[in-house]
């Protein structure tokens, strides 16, 4: 009778997993109005506000989390049958990336031109920007004076060598920087600075921004190139009463934040930001999405939760970030950071930054 | 029919000059073909010429890639390798205190990504970390005045690696051993001088061929891994298809690095079955009357063997598992909510169905390849069961890319009889099962077919001349043989799935998170702390399995 033991247990396990994934089959009824986001952002506060929407105006949202170049493929190959209706990105080179795909279409709101600034839009209103975070220098108050810190290109200075972190030149916001530059000052003037830099690296990089962050508290450099909400979210975790990063306390202590570049273009921003897809089944749909992601009091949620910045006027940032201060933002339309990210890839490959 | 241990040139071929069915044939070639899709559209992008991005990348970056590439493998290869074989000797074949609880421990790591176990030991080690701190407070140190190892190193991924990854060689190689033969291995007792030499020149050569698919399992899972060399910024082969990719917008450059990785793994698998063609096998041991019977270990060596095997599993589950508890317990924003358990089942749905359909498909494809051994054959099912060596994202992309074309065919089809159906594949489970077979059957391939080889073929030709067809031998023979490996297959797969990111994430249909991708969402906005128990659950979930599964092959292997 033991013979099948093994088999049956097999069996069980199999059909302990088919029932318990049954009800999935079942529980996919349609809404009547339903937009298909596919969405490269990947926080909580996003679902919340997706919620807030259905419930205002009874329309579903379906989503779909990847990485941005997936979702692109999928939009792609899907064609003419792709349920998509809105792409939301974090970076505005893959917006412009999808816009070079022939993806997007051209979404004509007088609501969103007026509620967004135009450096953080399309001209044509191909894809809009939702939030905005600041790609600051963050350093050891007892290591680095304020006053010696100016702008990017001051970094590639022999004054800083082997005192400055940054992450891999895999990241994108690491590519958009270079981009940005490329954009400002030309494509050899930034392979110049980026082999400054390179030779300023107090270590291999290594890790994510938070690391980095992390990596100056620890002395293994004194300053270190990070998004602001980073440095914002250890923050509020040192600012909560019940620290869960051993790390944050120190952060708090010893970390000020400079923004670069205020004398020049202003500091490096760049956006999360959304799209219409071209021939997307549910149009209205997703342009009123749109339009309400683009009201003051869902911009406050749609930042907040990311400690970012809101794009709209009249709606807040989180405490803690608008507690770093106002600064001159670069007013560069953000599709240069698309046209010129591969080119910063190869700078990047050719100067040797890992 | 007791214990005949007939000594046959391996691989084995049929019998010549018999009529020899067209079904299987048939079968593989239809099965191998779609599930060798994804594959062949990788490898297709060789076709398109992309001289420029190449000469870029071969004067930057190529070189440096390569020698990562290289030394991981390298690394790797020789730690799961030796921990794997080392353990699974000890534990089937000695005998020493905490033996049995071993012997399913050992296969604990399974349960942990990769990537999770960097981060775990990354938060551990860094310097605000338990460790660094308590150092730093007892010997009333400062940063900078002392050295600590980096975890994020060339050296650490290797480390990491091989503790996340031995277990393949441990199962493999535990269920080889177990199946080699008693009588076989006191005549080698005898003839040879003790349980080590018995052990270097019967047992090692006898279990080779499943170390060795241990081994290219661990290796191929080694060049795919994105997560762990991505966080430790050691530049890889694979972190720079997805670099190409992703930051030169390069997708078939990209596609043509992979193919070159494939390419290169297929060359490395051929040249290790070329090398053990001259090994003389003994096939298909029928059946094993005495129990094995363990050498007893002095209590020095007892002692070294307790330790040498529990360190794998301290390091490689209870460690991680205990920190990353801490972290889910110490963070106030977990609970064990509705959502969680949605996760959960998702992951249990797409693992259970996964799981069969791979060991289904790897029946047939093995078995169809026993039957009739010609090239085309082999070559076909080889193919169709590499998926394994192709990093996720861009096996992935290529699935969707077919499900696309496919999809438009169809409603291309159905038109003029007003049948537009949209899009029945892209974005289903269907689909993701499909994505799964594509990128696991490698494991459930291997364990089959390593299996199908220990079964004489004297079997097949007895069920031949008893008039039983190739289906019924199947059924009557082969499957009640398999029964042992057909769990194994089903435990690397499940265990797999359970895992699984970049094809989840792409393939998956509208709202269908599992485990995996919640963990990811957290880990991939470097929330490390949000994400522990989330990881953690993945850990518990993926655990099920290897406790269900590795206990039901202990007790059919007790039964042969």
């Amino acid at each position: 009778m033991t013979r099948f033991l093994a088999l049956r247990s097999a069996a069980c396990l199999l059909a302990c997993a088919l029932a318990l994934g049954f009800p999935f089959a079942l529980a996919q009824d349609a809404t009547r109005g339903v937009v298909n986001v596919y969405s490269a952002r990947h926080y909580d506060s996003d679902a919340a506000l997706f919620g807030a929407f259905t419930e205002a105006t009874g329309i579903a949202v379906n989503l779909i989390e990847a990485e941005a170049d997936e979702l692109i493929e999928r939009i792609r190959s899907e064609g003419a049958n792709s349920p998509a209706d809105l792409i939301i990105t974090v970076d505005a080179g893959r917006l412009w990336r999808a816009q070079e795909a022939g993806l997007l279409e051209a979404v004509d709101s007088a609501a969103l031109e007026a509620a967004i600034p135009a450096s953080l839009r399309h001209p044509e209103g191909l894809w809009f920007g939702l939030a905005k975070r600041a790609r600051v220098i963050v350093y050891d108050r007892e290591k680095v004076d304020a006053g010696e810190l100016s702008s990017y290109l001051d970094l590639a200075d022999p004054k800083w060598q082997g005192r400055i972190c940054i992450r891999s030149s895999s990241n994108v916001y690491n590519q958009s920087l270079l981009a940005a530059m490329i954009a400002h000052y030309g494509a050899a003037e930034a392979e110049a600075w980026a082999q400054g830099l390179v030779n300023n690296l107090a270590r291999a990089p290594q890790g994510g921004d938070t690391d980095q962050i992390k990596a100056v508290v620890a002395g293994e450099c004194d300053l270190a190139v990070v998004n602001d909400y980073y440095l914002a979210r250890l923050l509020a975790d040192a600012a909560s009463g019940d620290p869960q990063d051993p790390a944050s306390a120190e952060v708090a202590e010893r970390i000020g934040l400079f923004f670069p570049n205020q004398d020049a273009e202003g500091v490096h921003v760049n956006i999360s930001g959304a799209a219409l897809v071209a021939g997307a089944p549910n149009r209205e749909n997703a342009v009123a999405l749109l339009e309400y992601l683009a009201t003051p009091a869902a911009q406050a949620l749609f930042a907040e939760g990311s400690y970012e910045y809101p794009v709209v006027a009249g709606a807040e940032a989180d405490p803690i970030v608008t507690g770093f201060g106002a600064f001159e933002e670069d007013a560069l339309n953000l599709s240069a950071l698309g046209e010129n990210s591969a080119e910063a890839v190869r700078i990047m490959d050719r100067v040797g930054w890992p | 029919m007791r214990n005949s241990f007939p000594l046959t040139r391996a691989p084995a071929r049929a019998p010549a000059g018999r009529a020899r069915p067209v079904g299987w044939s048939l079968a593989l070639w239809l099965i191998a073909l779609v599930v060798a899709a994804p594959i062949l559209l990788v490898l297709g992008s060789l076709f398109v010429p992309q001289g420029e991005t190449w000469r870029h990348l071969a004067e930057t970056v190529l070189p440096r890639y390569l020698v990562n590439s290289l030394l991981l493998t390298l690394g790797v290869g020789a730690g799961t390798a030796l921990i794997g074989t080392a353990t699974a000797w000890l534990v089937t074949m000695c005998r020493f205190p905490g033996r049995r609880l071993l012997e399913w421990a050992l296969l604990l790591p399974m349960a942990f990504p990769a990537y999770i176990l960097a981060y775990v030991y990354t938060d551990a080690l860094q310097y605000a970390g338990p460790l660094q701190s308590a150092l730093r407070s007892s010997f009333g140190l400062s940063a900078g005045e002392y050295f600590f190892p980096d975890i994020r190193s060339l050296g650490g991924a290797v480390l990491l690696l091989v503790l996340a990854f031995y277990p393949y060689v441990y199962l493999l190689a535990r269920s080889a051993f177990l199946s080699q033969s008693l009588s076989l291995l006191e005549a080698s007792i005898c003839l040879c001088s003790g349980p080590w030499e018995s052990f270097r020149r019967v047992s090692l050569p006898l279990a080779r061929p499943a170390i060795m698919a241990g081994v290219a399992l661990a290796l191929m899972e080694t060049l795919s891994d994105f997560g762990t060399v991505e966080y430790f910024g050691v530049q890889t082969f694979t972190t720079g298809i997805y670099r190409t990719w992703f930051g030169m917008g390069e997708r078939v450059a990209a596609a043509q690095l992979a193919a070159w990785l494939l390419v290169f793994v297929l060359a490395l698998l051929a040249l290790e079955r070329r090398s053990r063609r001259t090994l003389l096998l003994p096939r298909g041991e029928l059946s094993r009357l005495k129990p094995l019977r363990r050498y007893p270990l002095a209590p020095a060596s007892a002692l070294l063997a307790l330790a040498a095997c529990a360190t794998p599993v301290l390091l490689g589950f209870v460690l991680p598992a205990l920190r990353l508890t801490a972290l889910a317990l110490g963070n106030a924003d977990w609970s064990p909510s509705a959502a969680l358990w949605t996760y959960a089942r998702h992951s249990l749905l797409l693992g259970g169905v996964g799981a069969l359909a791979a060991v289904l498909v790897a029946v047939v494809l093995a078995y169809g390849r026993r039957v009739e051994p010609s090239f085309a054959n082999r070559a076909l099912a080889r193919i169709a069961a590499m998926g394994y060596a192709v990093p996720g994202s861009v096996i992935a992309v290529s699935v969707v890319i077919g499900f696309g074309w496919l999809d438009a065919r169809l409603n291309a089809l159905g038109a003029p009889l007003g049948l537009t159906p949209g899009l029945l594949l892209s974005g289903s489970v269907a689909g993701l099962v499909f994505a799964y077979l594509v990128r696991f059957l490698t494991s459930a391939y291997g364990a089959v077919e390593t299996g199908l080889e220990r079964i004489n073929p004297n079997l097949d030709d007895a069920g031949r001349s008893l008039g039983h067809r190739s289906l019924s031998r199947l059924g009557r023979i082969h499957l009640p043989l398999l029964r042992g490996s057909l769990l194994t297959a089903a435990l690397l797969v499940f265990a797999d799935i359970i895992k699984e990111l970049p094809a989840t994430l792409i393939v998956r249909p509208f709202n269908f998170d599992t485990l995996a991708v919640r963990v990811y969402r957290l880990a991939s906005d470097e929330r490390l702390l949000e994400a522990s128990g989330g990881a953690l659950l993945i850990v518990l979930v993926g655990l099920l399995p290897v406790t269900v599964l590795s206990s039901a092959i202990a007790a059919s292997r007790r039964r042969e």
